[in-house]
């Protein structure tokens, strides 16, 4: 298959999926195989044009011309390749868990469900291939629309309340901010396409930049940069495969994927750094890392906990976009597929507790451990990775951010990174000892093993195992990366 | 001008095509008086409309390129006899109008036959025939008193149109009779305008006046036709705050006429305004005295917040919808008020883009009407499950008139956010993403009604018939397709801003 027939069967593929949940809404079997089977062609589209293009650049494919200048168009670069492949890989997981989950815990309305759920996947592969600033915002808006019926799946009344915030937020700074930023780029401009370099250098000067850039980043909502933080949280009202693929991967992933392509290829990292514009950003996402952590402590709701964990987590992403340096930029890309490898690991975990317990608060986890070890070993191994621990795929994220502050002299950026491993220790690794050290009266000393079924325990265990593997493989990513920065 | 006086006698009926373009919806409206026949009725009236949209879609391709058709009724030469003058700005609205009526009438055929006393169908569809060549005349004529009679048909037949809605609620009537009144008032201050502007240059044709306005420059008469032809215009076009006849006439008239009315009267009354302001009174004229910085804008601006926030507390999504298009219009205007190329393009394809979307909201409206007997928010509770495909359309409807991207109302929202930014009119552009963000609330009300409320469990409602969904659904998808493909109504909306801007010079040439 040729690279833009790919890009677009990738796109294609999961509709498809969209309708045969319609059709075979009555034959659970068959629907939730239909969805696998897309959910695997889907993966091997990406994987055909990771064999067709490697780490290369291709020219855009332009569907639709809206505007003069303004194309829906689709192409293929390095960040956005990664994303297709780690979203894309990590929807076959989710699905067999998504599976396991929604029987295992009598969820009411498969075939809705999982019809939205392959709507958001095709709007996040069309994220993944944007080659413009304007395809992006479509399917950006595209992907917030179609995961609402998600986050507001149980259709109670905190549900409806939280999926209000969440739309709220991400359409309200999508609206109000990203897209005023957008037709101001494209206004003085004339163009919006992803261009090596970007495409700003020579149209805007003085601390305009910073205030368009300003735009950008809390736009973005997405990325959850504080104080546009609160639609996280707010979505974890949703089933957890939700939380696991779409709130931990795909739709906070497209935030920071976002927030980098801007970086990369609006504004400019020479640019950027240059014109000094991102200073303030790069603070505000240390000072997010930091807070999110501290507000991640007091919470014992697991899901919650796990929630500003991952907001925390994304203000990295951000940073190395603000750092404007290449190991910052490279930093971020690479957070991008080790953080949705280490988080959707800890989401699987969190439901898998909540199917296997009805368990939701950290203080009742006691002892857990010793009757669900796979989920509290790969919950453990998760942990280690978004902390960024050796043998872990995270530590090598945070190495080259530490980098790259290092190397823009930002020592104290340093000491953030730092103490924010610090206290993800001591937010993370809590659960684990309670699981594992506590007893608790509810359980015998000699329970048998209570694990969830086997669609439940196995795919986290396995993306424990991704974990780990990263951790070998994160040269092969860097390398993957590095045309974003070479001069 | 001589070459030109010369082609009404051709008789091909390619020349002919301006008047044919009012005459056959003219004609065939006593028709359906003469034949009586209830069966007649509608087939007469919908191959009327049909005719006229391809006569409309003709036009538009003779114009699209900038250039100007000059028909002379009866032969007799401007200034003197009238004259109907097409260029790319009123073929827009003809073909807006004209594919409306052609859209809506289908399924006016169940809804129009659940919502209005049977004695009273073959002269509701003369009137809707009437008042469609009225909104017609009014777009294609180039003489100004010809606006002012056209105007009266179209409002004199809507005002019956209106009232046809007292079979379901009375208080039809009593919206009906406030449009009267507001309709009259309106019409009033524009013969008023007119009659200064007669006094100014002693001639109705209004490249004549444009003419003669040239030569003198401004004066006080001037001055004044502009301000009483602006407000009465303004009442037509529910121009913020001469709003407030529109949310009961819109709430209260049957759905098929609100879903007609909505997409096409308050739209061709805000063309008539572009043409008086920019064709008869000159850009140059306009910016010499502030009047659409200082008066337009601030109202617009007032009309985008005020309504959309009235809308968010609306209880019934008909309702709700009519304050929304009231919001809408303000759009429209303030477009207008930049004054610039890209501002009166916004504006333009604004025009039609909020046109196709109230038109699929407003017929889903019906639907909802004629399977659970009304709109308001508890009557249609959790109906999205019952009446999947209506509801899907209405979400399509919302989303273009929050301005989602890959809608219709994203292109006219981009455009004038571009305007704006042009004009480096900073806070503008944020006021106008800013009321979006209300559009989102008032959409999300409904759509949240439609969702999430459980279905009453002793509720018989039903898909609405294909009749209605089919034309619910091409506009649906037509709020879709110009979101993505804007050849048609951009290119169209460009050369129709570029004509307006040359001012009088656009209608010389």
């Amino acid at each position: 298959m040729d690279t833009n027939t790919a890009i677009l069967a990738s796109m294609i593929t999961p509709l498809l999926a969209v309708v045969t949940n319609i059709i075979w809404r009555d034959k659970p079997n068959l629907r939730d195989g239909a969805t696998l089977v897309a959910a695997v062609v889907t993966f091997l589209c990406v994987l055909n044009i990771l064999m067709n293009e490697g780490n290369g650049t291709t020219e855009p494919m332009v569907l639709f011309s809206v505007m003069p200048g303004l194309d829906l168009a689709f192409n293929v670069e390095p960040l956005g390749l990664l994303f297709a492949i780690v979203a894309s890989g990590l929807w076959i997981i989710t699905h067999l868990y998504g599976i396991g989950y929604m029987r295992g815990n009598n969820e009411e309305h498969h075939a809705r469900f999982f019809m939205y759920f392959c709507f958001a996947i095709s709007t996040v592969m069309g994220i993944a291939f944007s080659a413009n600033m304007f395809t992006l915002f479509l399917f950006y808006e595209a992907l917030t629309l179609s995961t609402y019926p998600l986050v507001s799946h149980k259709g109670t009344p905190e549900a409806i309340a939280g999926a209000r915030t969440y739309l709220g937020i991400l359409i309200g700074t999508s609206i109000g901010l990203q897209l005023v930023a957008v037709i101001w780029t494209y206004t003085i401009t004339g163009t919006l396409d992803f261009t090596k370099g970007g495409i700003l250098e020579g149209h805007i000067a003085g601390p305009m930049v910073a205030v368009l850039l300003g735009l950008y980043a809390f736009g973005i909502g997405k990325a959850a940069l504080m104080p546009f933080h609160r639609w996280l949280p707010a979505a974890m009202v949703a089933p957890t495969p939700v939380s696991a693929l779409l709130h931990a991967v795909a739709v906070v992933k497209a935030g920071v994927f976002t927030m980098l392509k801007v970086g990369v290829y609006i504004f400019g990292i020479d640019f950027l750094a240059e014109s000094g514009a991102s200073e303030w950003l790069m603070w505000l996402a240390a000072f997010t890392i930091i807070a999110a952590s501290v507000v991640a402590m007091t919470k014992d709701n697991l899901k919650a906990r796990l929630a500003y964990s991952t907001i925390s987590q994304l203000s990295y992403i951000t940073l190395g976009m603000a750092l404007a340096t290449s190991m910052g930029v490279l930093g971020g890309g690479m957070q991008i597929a080790m953080h949705a490898m280490g988080k959707i690991t800890l989401f699987m975990c969190a439901g898998s507790i909540y199917v296997a317990t009805h368990k939701t608060e950290i203080s009742q986890m006691q002892g857990l451990g010793r009757i669900m070890p796979i989920t509290f070993i790969a919950f453990l191994i998760g942990a280690l990775s978004i902390i960024g621990l050796p043998p872990m795929g995270g530590s090598w994220s945070k190495w080259l951010l530490i980098m790259g502050a290092a190397n823009t002299g930002h020592w104290i950026i340093i000491g953030v990174l730092m103490v924010s491993s610090l206290l993800n220790v001591a937010y993370l690794l809590p659960l684990v000892g309670r699981g594992f050290f506590l007893s608790s009266p509810e359980i015998a000393k000699d329970a048998p093993m209570a694990e969830a079924g086997m669609l439940i325990w196995l795919p986290p265990a396995l993306t424990a195992l991704g974990c780990i593997v990263l951790f070998f493989f994160a040269g092969t990513i860097e390398a993957f990366l590095a045309p974003l920065v070479a001069k | 001008m001589s070459a030109e006086t010369l082609q009404h006698t051709a008789l091909t009926l390619n020349d002919q095509l301006p008047a044919l373009q009012i005459l056959v919806t003219f004609i065939a409206a006593p028709l359906v008086v003469m034949f009586g026949s209830l069966r007649l009725a509608w087939p007469i009236t919908f191959a009327a409309s049909a005719i006229s949209f391809v006569i409309a879609l003709m036009l538009l391709s003779q114009v699209i390129d900038g250039s100007v058709i000059s028909y002379h009724m009866g032969g007799w030469a401007p200034p003197l006899g009238i004259e109907y003058r097409v260029d790319a700005a009123n073929a827009f609205v003809l073909v807006l109008v004209t594919a409306i009526s052609t859209l809506v009438l289908p399924y006016a055929r169940v809804s129009v036959a659940a919502e209005v006393q049977k004695k009273h169908h073959t002269l509701f569809y003369t009137a809707f025939l009437l008042c469609l060549t009225g909104l017609l005349g009014v777009t294609i004529t180039g003489d100004a008193f010809n606006v002012f009679v056209f105007l009266e048909i179209s409002s004199l037949s809507t005002y019956v149109l209106i009232a046809q809605g007292a079979n379901r609620d009375r208080r039809a009537l009593t919206a009906a009779y406030d449009y009267l009144i507001m309709g009259t008032i309106g019409a009033t201050f524009f013969v008023i305008g007119l009659g200064f502007l007669y006094m100014a240059t002693g001639t109705l044709n209004m490249a004549d006046i444009s003419d003669r306005i040239a030569d003198q420059g401004a004066n006080r008469t001037v001055r004044m036709a502009i301000a009483f032809i602006v407000v009465g215009i303004g009442l037509k076009a529910a121009m913020y705050p001469l709003h407030l006849w529109l949310p009961n006439a819109y709430t209260y008239a049957p759905s098929a006429i609100t879903a007609f009315l909505a997409a096409t009267a308050t739209k061709v009354a805000i063309y008539v305004l572009l043409r008086f302001l920019f064709s008869v009174f000159q850009p140059t004229l306009l910016m010499e005295y502030y009047s659409l910085r200082f008066v337009i804008l601030p109202f617009a601006i007032l009309a985008m917040f005020l309504a959309s926030y009235i809308a968010i507390f609306q209880t019934d999504l008909k309702r709700m919808l009519a304050y929304s298009s009231v919001a809408q219009i303000g759009y429209i205007l303030l477009g207008i008020s930049f004054l610039t190329e890209t501002g009166l393009t916004a504006a333009i394809v604004h025009l039609f883009n909020h046109g196709i979307t109230k038109a699929a909201l407003f017929m889903a409206v019906g639907a909802y009407v004629l399977r659970a007997n009304g709109s308001f928010y508890d009557e249609i509770e959790g109906l999205g499950r019952r009446m999947p495909w209506t509801s899907a359309a209405v979400v399509i409807g919302g989303l273009s008139l929050i301005g989602v991207p890959g809608t219709a109302g994203f292109v006219s929202k981009w455009l004038l956010v571009q305007g704006a930014l042009e004009k480096g009119w900073w806070p503008v552009a944020l006021l106008i993403v800013a009321s979006s963000l209300l559009a989102v609330i008032y959409v999300w009300r409904v759509v949240e009604v439609l969702y999430m409320k459980p279905t009453p469990a002793d509720s018989v409602v039903r898909e609405a018939p294909v009749s209605m969904l089919i034309p619910i659904w091409i506009a649906a998808l037509a709020c879709i397709w110009f979101g993505l493909n804007t050849d048609m109504t951009l290119n169209a909306a460009k050369a129709a801003a570029q004509g307006l801007l040359a001012g009088s010079a656009g209608m010389m040439n």
